[in-house]
């Protein structure tokens, strides 16, 4: 019943749209004003601009100081400062230019519309202007990338030597977490030993793996470097940590890494958000299958004496399923007997 | 001599053929080798997937604006995919944002745009009777057809069409196990893509061809009106670049039925280890974003150049800095070769190689940056009259203004850390190649119609369709900038799962309601379009008071284009308001000799060259005529 009301109602809207427009357009043609240039529509459009200009304008301003807490994500790593020094300082340059261009794009369409008692003036070029306009965008641009350069050769060079490595695997569509363990440093892989019970085809022939273990959250210190390395075990995926300004894709084939230093414990991020709930997270930014939105990994970051602390709570991959070394040669086994047997 | 000959034989060939040819319907709307009614095919066609394109985008935007909705209405148009408590399948999620991309990159902004553009303006600013090869254009758009037929059939298969997003990554891409769409849809996708790149470039060939080849008396390259310039460079690019992505698409065809390892390594899905190592995805990448960056362009230069016709005509101004806009659009072409890694910041790429792209991909903002500057004092002093075009081309400055800045953001390396692939992105390229290369081609529309149909299109309902757009599309894609500096990453088909983006949903809902408004919007355009086909006012042979040669033929010109002689051209395209002159236009074809009150100290010393050469012109036609009487 109500779709039938509202139809016939949009019907008669439209008859009645129909019929203003049909008699505005009789009317014009009879008035010969179809002729003419300078019409009030002309006005009127001209007017628009302004308005658009000055309504828009006064939206965005309140919007972008009203919600900036808002959009503005907490950083809480060391090289997250520096990328989000940048961003503002490239929003302050390209927002000046945004709002000078189109103060100029909407007054000079308000202030030069059509005039019969004018004429355009005839201006085809100026090279002076074009050189100017030509440089000072290079060079302000010049500026903007050295010190992205800066900033990007830092990020992007080989991690120190005493960084914390954490591996983060990603399959649909969850993330798979592993430390090396106290020695620091990870086992093998290969993929074609992947099983239910070795999700993360880790080669337990390689002695490094005897100490790796898994855990449910990514736990890392405060104040000192932790080296992701990433992989992927089906499609691609991509790691993304928001608040720590990081991201790198995870790559079937192609491992990949990104070390950083956080600068803040879950725990003092909670006290200065006032939210005792607040956890850093990872998600997923590569598009990888319907359940894309939902892989979610708990980042905690903690001091370094907790680190070190939970580090040497953990259970190896060994020690919890015993079954996973029990083909090893002896020699092998008997080392790895020796993690199993460890208290 | 050579020309003037093959002048005088196409008058003798065209007095011939308007008496022996009669068209039928099937030559004429079908199978048709006139440019004209191929731009015109072209246009149709991609209306249509533009409503195919924007009714998908709304779909999803119903999903991201109102995730709690009951969706059960849509089970008639979606069947399976609302699943039983009334939400959209996510598989089906993925499929339509991959769908809206595909189909408004190429189906819309590449053949809908080019298309229709470079083959209906071509021959007629040039002065050329059609395109070098007829037949070709006619094979180019019954390639786009097939592609088109494919690609909407796919639509209709039991698992989805292919959706792996737009860009279609491998080894999502390559494998059926890891997404239903990776089965047929993504099969069809290819042989569709296939057809597109065979018709993108058996169009570009004749677009340069022509270009180059027919080019009527006295039109030079530096009188070629801009928007011929931006076709010819835009021809020029993709004729470059669509070969790329077959060979992309064709390593994929291999990997996914031939069991090759060009993009697959490594992998173990659906608990087993599969065969192939040594394959690199990011080969995949580097291939497909060799087209996928000019594709940008592909789509924004046409509409550049079509704007700069509109402004320049409707500011009653020269275009400011004619030769600087053409260095403008040479460099992008160029620079569009060379920074397409800046796709790929954090995709593992070797980070010496992220801060070459980074550097290349800056410098590109220069020439772009030059023609925004060029357009605003073309504005300026000038004499505005706002017809739909001239509201649409504005538009279109100011997206990309507003666009290309925010690509600043994303070319710099260690920003794009955090802003790759989130709602920033999304507000960027739609901002910048979406709704500009959208507006160019709205703007041709309602410029060009009366040449079209001879007719004109209702100037008010093209004023309020320009601002329910242009207001729309801000408030569609503005609030997207918000969304993406606060993390929102891309592709998701819900964002409670994480704190960090569990808000802004009265922001997302905003959104949908713009995005819905604005589509609906267009319908005002589709009834303004069809309606001045049939009832419109009937055109004036040069209605904007326009310089260029389009504006000399008969208001329906016809096969041919030109009764009679195709006229030469004396000057360039942009004499608006010169002083001393009667009227505030010049067009091409008057002659420099018969201006002399407006000509400039160095036009004074081209009339006599001008001479020269017209009398020499006298001389030929005459021995021609008493040679066939």
């Amino acid at each position: 019943m109500y779709g039938l009301l509202i139809s016939i109602g949009v019907i008669l809207l439209i008859l009645v749209i129909w019929m203003v427009y049909r008699i505005q357009t009789l009317i014009s043609v009879a008035k010969g004003s179809d002729k003419k240039i300078a019409t009030t529509s002309n006005k009127v459009n001209a007017f628009l601009f302004m308005a658009f200009l000055i309504g828009c304008g006064v939206l965005m301003f309140w919007y972008s100081i009203k919600e900036f807490d808002n959009y503005q994500l907490p950083i809480a790593s060391e090289h997250g400062i520096i990328t989000d020094r940048l961003f503002w300082i490239t929003m302050a340059v390209t927002g000046f230019i945004f709002i000078l261009t189109h103060i100029l794009l909407f007054w000079f369409s308000y202030h030069y519309q059509y005039s019969e008692k004018r004429k355009a003036s005839y201006y085809p070029d100026n090279n002076k202007l074009e050189i100017i306009w030509t440089l000072v965008p290079a060079v302000v641009l010049t500026i903007l990338v050295v010190s992205g350069w800066k900033a990007w050769s830092d990020i992007t060079a080989p991690a120190p030597e005493d960084a914390h490595v954490v591996e983060i695997m990603g399959y649909q569509f969850a993330w798979d977490i592993r430390y090396g363990g106290m020695d620091n440093t990870l086992g093998d892989y290969d993929y074609r030993l992947t099983s239910a019970t070795n999700s993360r085809g880790i080669d337990f022939t390689d002695k490094n793996s005897f100490d790796d273990f898994p855990s449910q959250n990514v736990v890392i210190p405060k104040g000192e470097p932790v080296l992701f390395k990433i992989r992927a075990r089906d499609v691609l995926h991509s790691v993304f940590a928001p608040h720590m300004r990081l991201k790198m894709d995870a790559v079937p084939g192609m491992p990949t890494r990104f070390w950083f230093v956080a600068n803040k414990t879950t725990e003092e991020m909670r006290a200065e958000l006032a939210d005792e709930e607040f956890e850093y997270e990872i998600a997923c930014t590569e598009v990888c299958g319907n359940g894309h939105f939902s892989m979610r990994r708990v980042i905690r970051v903690v001091e370094p004496d907790e680190y070190r602390a939970w580090v040497a709570e953990q259970t190896p991959f060994i020690k919890s399923n015993p079954d996973l070394v029990a083909d090893l040669p002896a020699d092998l086994k008997e080392l790895a007997d020796i993690y199993i047997n460890e208290e | 001599m050579a020309v003037a000959n093959v002048s005088a034989h196409d008058v003798s060939n065209h007095d011939h053929h308007d008496h022996e040819h009669k068209d039928n319907f099937i030559t004429k709307y079908i199978f048709s080798t006139d440019h004209k009614m191929i731009a015109k095919q072209y246009l149709v066609s991609g209306m249509f997937w533009a409503f195919i394109g924007g009714l998908l985008s709304v779909l999803f935007r119903l999903q991201l604006g109102f995730p709690d909705m009951d969706l059960s209405f849509l089970r008639p148009l979606l069947g399976g995919w609302i699943d039983a408590s009334g939400k959209l399948d996510p598989n089906f999620y993925l499929a339509l944002v991959t769908m809206h991309g595909t189909i408004m990159v190429f189906f819309v902004l590449t053949a809908g745009l080019s298309g229709t553009f470079s083959n209906f303006l071509i021959p007629l600013q040039i002065g050329a009777r059609d395109m070098a090869s007829g037949f070709m254009n006619m094979l180019s758009y019954w390639f786009f057809f097939v592609s088109g037929v494919i690609m909407f059939a796919s639509l209709f298969l039991e698992k989805g069409p292919a959706a792996g997003g737009w860009v279609v990554y491998p080894p999502l891409s390559a494998l059926e196990q890891a997404i239903p769409g990776s089965g047929m849809g993504m099969t069809l996708w290819l042989i569709a893509m296939t057809f597109f790149i065979a018709s993108s470039l058996l169009g570009g060939i004749n677009y340069i061809t022509t270009v180059i080849n027919l080019r009527t008396k006295g039109m030079s390259f530096s009188r070629l009106p801009l928007t011929i310039w931006a076709f010819f460079l835009t021809a020029v690019i993709g004729l470059l670049s669509f070969p790329v992505l077959f060979s992309a698409a064709l390593l994929l065809v291999f990997d996914r039925s031939f069991g090759t390892s060009f993009y697959l390594s490594d992998i173990y899905i659906g608990g087993e280890a599969l065969p192939n190592t040594g394959g690199s995805a990011v080969l995949y990448q580097h291939l497909f974003w060799f087209l996928g960056h000019p594709e940008v362009y592909i789509v924004l230069l046409p509409a550049l150049g079509i704007t700069s016709e509109i402004i320049a005509t409707n500011s009653r101004k020269p275009i400011f800095g004619y030769k600087a806009m053409i260095i403008s659009m040479l460099g992008i072409t160029i620079l569009s070769f060379v920074v397409w890694a800046h796709h790929m910041f954090v995709s593992g790429l070797n980070p010496f190689l992220g801060s070459i792209f980074m550097f290349l991909t800056l410098i590109i903002a220069v020439p772009s940056a030059v023609k925004v500057f060029n357009y605003l004092t073309t504005l300026w002093r000038g004499n505005l009259r706002f017809t739909p075009g001239m509201l649409f081309s504005i538009g279109l400055v100011s997206f990309f203004i507003s666009g290309g800045l925010t690509g600043i953001f994303l070319g710099n390396s260690a920003i794009d850390i955090q802003l790759h692939d989130t709602y920033f992105v999304v507000a960027h390229f739609h901002l910048v190649m979406g709704s500009a290369s959208f507006f160019g081609m709205m703007a041709g529309v309602y410029h060009w119609f009366p040449k079209m149909f001879g007719r004109m299109m209702d100037e008010k309902l093209g004023h309020v369709h320009f601002w329910l757009t242009f207001v729309g599309v801000y408030m569609v894609f503005f609030p997207m900038h918000y969304i993406g500096i606060a993390g929102f990453p891309r592709r998701y088909y819900s964002w409670t799962n994480f704190s960090f983006s569990d808000m802004y949903t009265d922001l997302n809902m905003f959104v949908s309601v713009a995005a819905i408004v604005t589509f609906v919007a267009q319908f005002i355009f589709v009834f303004n379009f069809f309606y001045s086909m049939y009832k419109g006012r009937k055109a004036s042979p040069n209605p904007w008071r326009s310089n260029t040669l389009e504006w000399t033929t008969p208001i329906n010109p016809g096969h041919g284009n030109w009764p009679g002689e195709i006229p030469a051209v004396y000057r360039w395209p942009y004499d608006y308001s010169k002083p001393g002159a009667k009227e505030d236009f010049i067009p091409q074809t008057v002659p420099l000799s018969a201006t002399p009150e407006s000509n400039l100290p160095h036009e004074n010393k081209l009339v006599q060259l001008e001479k020269e050469i017209m009398a020499e012109e006298g001389d030929v036609l005459v021995a021609n005529e008493s040679k066939e009487s």
